[in-house]
């Protein structure tokens, strides 16, 4: 007997399956309806050739021939698949022919191909003619009469950012737990989630916003589908069979989606294959495939030859037009929409192991290893050109980090280098200041260049970052700006905060506030550091996080406990200065994810005329917020209310028993039965302990 | 809150048991002797000695006269409650792991657990009202299938009782006849304790998946599901507000890391009708095992893996807080 399964107590006779054959799971086809195929008669992939000549007995076999060699441009001819009937009076060929191909749309492609489209000329005197075999059929079908077309009415597809106009602008974040995924509201206002949507067996391995936040991509077997509205229709889906990973371009037009295939033989390596599809009209726009070893290049590769996801990086910028991926001494460039090489070749590059893209035009950073008597170089070159804007060599080097600024302000190079003698690294920092004429370059290092920098975190919308180092269990956090009160340029320490239980650092996305973070092994120490004032604002804990995300608005962040921790998963959300909203436990928690925003419509000038006169703006959300809360309160309220009623019907109901219960223990213990038997009395009892006379002297 | 911690165990508690007058305090552990309290002020009153096995569990007689005790060493033991005095042995082939007098106390239920080959069991003894008439014999006795029995109640004039037991099921069996009346699933792991409300037409189960359960005497419907992040040990229900109290832990074999601040074993306080969590105490140094509310609600015991039985009386801000 198979270990496992109680055979013995088990009729197969018995066994009821779930009625219908989709297992109580919704299956997201059956609302499409496949269109009626035209043509029901199965000639399908027949057509007819006419105005053929009219060839007697004995150039029979010759014009078969021709007719063949015509069909077979079009497609694979079926075994006996052309008959051409000869007239039995007059002896000759009837002038048309019936082809029957193996393939229906090699006869559609036919037909549209302009060689054949407006007919063949054979000859001087025949020009040959193809249609379909059904195609008589159908224009026979043809009514007489005009029946005008009826309206379909205009079904009004959802608005796709719909959450974006959120009435009390909360944002969404999404929960992946068990085998659930709900899409909430973040309430911070009134302290709770509100779920959005919700559902069961959404995707069979992760979900995926888009970045912008317009979509949410689930995964399949059959490859990945995109979701959205405020209902979470289904958009859009994309066939690549066991898909393993996807990535969007910045704004969303096309995604990406990957396989790794297991190698034929022992000796090939495994092939990897890049798919590139349009989001909107789901076509297949290119390909990439090849072993993997082409594609796991210098920073793209990871241990063992992995490949490291994304592969192909996107240029930055308002629209997507560039995306780039390394080869060997090569950054291959290709240019949307077709999708081809940029300039028809790749850039030429040494040596370089690693690239980035600046995150807001399309500038392309880029580092070359030594190479021989090469110095290492970083490169930063500006496309289409490909003018060298600036470059930088540098000796001794042993690793380079490139950290862009998340608004392409900056670009921050980490630079390990061999000291003399080649036991450990100093660190330096070369800082290009991309936005200002001729790109000027600062250096820096740390007070001790010889400890080791464990992290390194631009400030978004700022002109400040942070950097994590420490030889020890508890490492250091140090600020530094860029530019001085007067917008000079030049790196100024800010703050060095010592001996801090912190392995993580997250910005938030609107720059000023920090929360340093101890996950992990730290136990999940937190502490909301303001930047702008250098104080922190809270500590906190919770326990066991194992990770930090701040939502795209810079108000909320979320701590999330995942299932890495066997016990207490769950989410905590704070307000940007460190106070607890609340939590929700979720167990088997396996990831959370806020939902991205668009950036920003307003020009800079508006944006900061806004921040300039917050107070008024400010004070007609406030009385709004008054209302809600006071709203909320009553709602929460009713709930309870409707909770006690419920158990108050409960209880009634079990009265009878509980009496019954009761009268019998009354009888069985009769006189020793009392409900309340005793009761505890405090009496004040005075007692005398001692009497003492005692003379009093009045002299 | 008025807390006092009893050190009177070395080994991790089984159960703690309040009399019916609340005056007194009974902890059971691992160690082989049973502890009486003072549940007022903590005061040990005395110990009883003569198991040799860990104790899992206690019943006190109505007029609080004898204690009855269930042990892996296989014996179930009554004693004289104010001396410490053994009366009488009941001798089983298998480890004892719940007792429960029926309502008038003429009769005596326990449960044994699987022991090499013979199946759990349910045995149904007389007590008797002189100890010398005890007689070891049960008067009615049947097994169980697979899946240790944790708790037994009397339940329906004592004319059924209930079991709770490992892969979180519950059993209603017709004590006369031993047969098994209904068997739900109500849990998804096992169930550690089980307790009764105070009317009798409920129990609160507390289970390794992390929830406990307010479930129906007479259906087994589920009523309420109080969820929390790790396992749940055991629940109790207030006899005073709608209110239960669970605890529980991360077995302590599992947890690796100490936890950020000791004590971080709480007893949580969950509102009984809107399922929702309003208050922990913390002070235990390991899971929490046993939980029990005082009979007048004013004061609740928990006992811990750690050895320690940590006796709560309320502050005045329990009674007068109103929940929202």
């Amino acid at each position: 007997m198979p270990p496992g399964f109680p055979f013995e107590n088990f009729e197969l006779e018995e066994l009821i399956l779930p009625s219908g054959d989709d297992m109580g799971i919704r299956s997201d086809d059956d609302d499409i309806k496949e269109e009626d195929i035209q043509t029901q008669s199965g000639f399908g992939s027949c057509l007819v050739i006419q105005n053929l000549p009219k060839a007697p007995e004995e150039k029979y076999e010759k014009l078969m021939t021709v007719v063949r060699t015509i069909a077979s441009n079009m497609g694979d001819v079926r075994e006996n698949g052309i008959y051409m009937p000869l007239d039995d009076a007059t002896k000759l060929t009837k002038g048309f022919a019936f082809v029957e191909l193996t393939r229906k749309e090699d006869v559609d492609a036919a037909l549209l191909n302009e060689r054949f489209a407006n007919g063949y000329q054979l000859d001087k005197n025949h020009k040959l003619s193809f249609c379909r075999f059904d195609d008589f059929d159908k224009y026979a079908k043809v009514p007489y009469e005009y029946v005008p077309l009826e309206q379909v009415p205009y079904k009004q597809p959802e608005n796709l950012h719909s959450w974006l106009a959120d009435k009390l602008g909360r944002d969404q974040y999404v929960l992946r737990f068990g085998d659930n995924t709900v899409v909430c509201f973040n309430d911070g206002k009134r302290s709770r989630a509100e779920v959005a949507f919700q559902r069961e067996y959404w995707t069979e391995s992760f979900v995926q916003w888009s970045p912008q936040g317009t979509m949410l991509s689930t995964m399949h077997r059959q490859g990945m589908a995109v979701w959205g509205g405020p209902s979470f229709a289904r958009l859009n889906r994309f066939a690549h069979p066991n898909v393993r990973l996807i990535d969007f371009s910045p704004n969303e037009k096309y995604i990406l989606s990957y396989t790794s295939h297991e190698p034929v033989t022992a000796r090939d390596s495994y092939t990897i294959l890049i798919n590139i599809w349009d989001v909107r009209s789901g076509k297949l726009l290119r390909k990439f495939e090849g072993p993997v070893d082409e594609y796991a290049v210098g920073s793209s590769a990871g241990p063992n030859g992995a490949l490291k996801w994304p592969v192909f990086k996107w240029a930055g910028g308002r629209d997507d037009l560039y995306y780039a991926r390394l080869g060997r001494g090569r950054i291959s460039i290709f240019e949307c929409p077709h999708m081809g090489l940029l300039g028809k070749e790749s850039l030429k590059l040494d040596g370089v192991q690693d690239f980035e893209w600046s995150p807001s035009e399309p500038l392309l950073a880029a580092y070359s290893a030594e190479q021989g008597n090469q110095p290492a170089r970083i490169v930063l070159i500006k496309l289409p050109e490909r003018t060298e804007i600036r470059q930088k060599n540098m000796l001794n080097v042993s690793d380079v980090k490139l950290y862009w600024h998340p608004q392409g302000t900056y670009l921050a190079v980490k630079v390990e280098a061999w000291t003399k003698t080649k036991k450990s690294t100093t660190t330096s920092f070369q800082i290009f200041c991309v936005k200002d004429k001729d790109v000027p370059l600062e250096v820096f290092e740390l007070k001790n260049n010889k400890e080791r920098v464990l992290n390194f975190a631009w400030e978004p919308k700022g002109h400040r970052f942070a950097v994590v180092h420490g030889d020890g269990p508890r490492p250091s956090i140090s600020f530094f700006t860029m530019r001085d009160e007067k917008s000079r340029l030049g790196v100024r320490e800010l703050k060095l905060l010592d001996n801090r239980a912190c392995n993580a650092i997250s910005w938030s996305p609107q720059g000023r506030n920090i929360v340093l973070a101890g996950l992990k092994n730290f136990n999940g120490q937190l502490e909301f550091f303001n930047v702008d004032e250098m104080e922190t604002m809270a500590t906190a804990e919770h326990f066991m996080a194992t990770d930090v995300e701040w939502d795209p608005t810079g108000r909320y962040v979320a701590t999330i406990v995942s299932h890495v921790q066997q016990m207490e998963n769950g989410v905590n959300v704070w307000s940007f200065a460190g106070r607890l909203l609340y939590s929700t436990q979720r167990d088997k928690l396996y990831q959370f994810s806020w939902r991205p925003r668009m950036p920003s419509l307003l020009p800079p000038e508006k944006e900061a005329e806004i921040a300039k006169n917050l107070k008024q703006y400010s004070k007609r959300y406030d009385e709004e917020d008054e209302q809600l809360i006071m709203q909320a309160d009553a709602d929460v309220l009713h709930e309870r209310q409707r909770a006690l009623d419920d158990w108050k019907v409960y209880v009634e109901s079990r009265r009878d028993y509980a009496a019954l219960q009761l009268d019998f223990k009354r009888e069985l213990y009769r006189h020793r039965f009392a409900e309340k038997e005793f009761r505890i009395e405090k009496v004040l009892v005075e007692q005398v302990v001692d009497v003492k006379e005692e003379p009093y002297n009045t002299k | 809150m008025r807390p006092y911690l009893l050190k009177g165990h070395e080994r991790p508690l089984t159960q703690v048991k309040y009399n019916r007058e609340g005056d007194l305090l009974v902890s059971c552990a691992k160690d082989h002797q049973p502890c009486l309290w003072s549940s007022e002020d903590g005061r040990r009153i005395g110990t009883y000695e003569g198991h040799n096995g860990a104790i899992w569990t206690c019943d006190i007689t109505w007029e609080s006269d004898r204690l009855i005790t269930g042990s892996g060493d296989q014996t179930i033991r009554i004693w004289d409650l104010p001396t410490g005095k053994e009366l009488f042995q009941i001798r089983h082939g298998e480890p004892c792991r719940a007792v429960k007098l029926s309502a008038g106390e003429r009769f005596l239920a326990a449960t044994t657990d699987a022991f090499i080959e013979s199946p759990p069991g349910i045995h149904i003894y007389n007590f008797a009202e002189n100890v010398e008439d005890q007689r070891s014999t049960p008067v009615n006795a049947w097994t169980v299938p697979k899946g240790r029995i944790t708790r037994i109640f009397w339940t329906d004039c004592n004319r059924k009782v209930i079991t709770s037991h490992d892969y979180g099921i519950l059993r209603r069996w017709d004590v006369e006849t031993g047969q098994m009346l209904q068997e739900v699933q109500v849990h998804e792991d096992a169930i550690q304790d089980m307790q009764m409300s105070p009317d009798e037409t409920h129990v609160i189960t507390a289970s390794l998946d992390k929830t406990a359960r307010l479930i129906d005497i007479e259906t087994f419907t589920v009523l309420k599901v109080y969820k929390t992040g790790r396992f749940v040990q055991s629940a109790a229900i207030s006899p005073l507000f709608d209110h239960v109290l669970m605890g529980g832990g991360q077995d302590a074999s599992q947890v690796t890391t100490t936890a950020a601040g000791a004590g971080g074993f709480e007893a949580r306080f969950f509102h009984k009708v809107f399922q929702e969590e309003f208050g922990r105490v913390r002070g235990h140094f390991g899971p929490v095992n046993t939980v029990a509310f005082h009979p007048s609600g004013r004061s609740f015991t928990t006992g811990g893996e750690d050895g320690y039985v940590r006796l709560h009386h309320m502050d005045l801000d329990y009674f007068t807080t109103k929940f929202f």
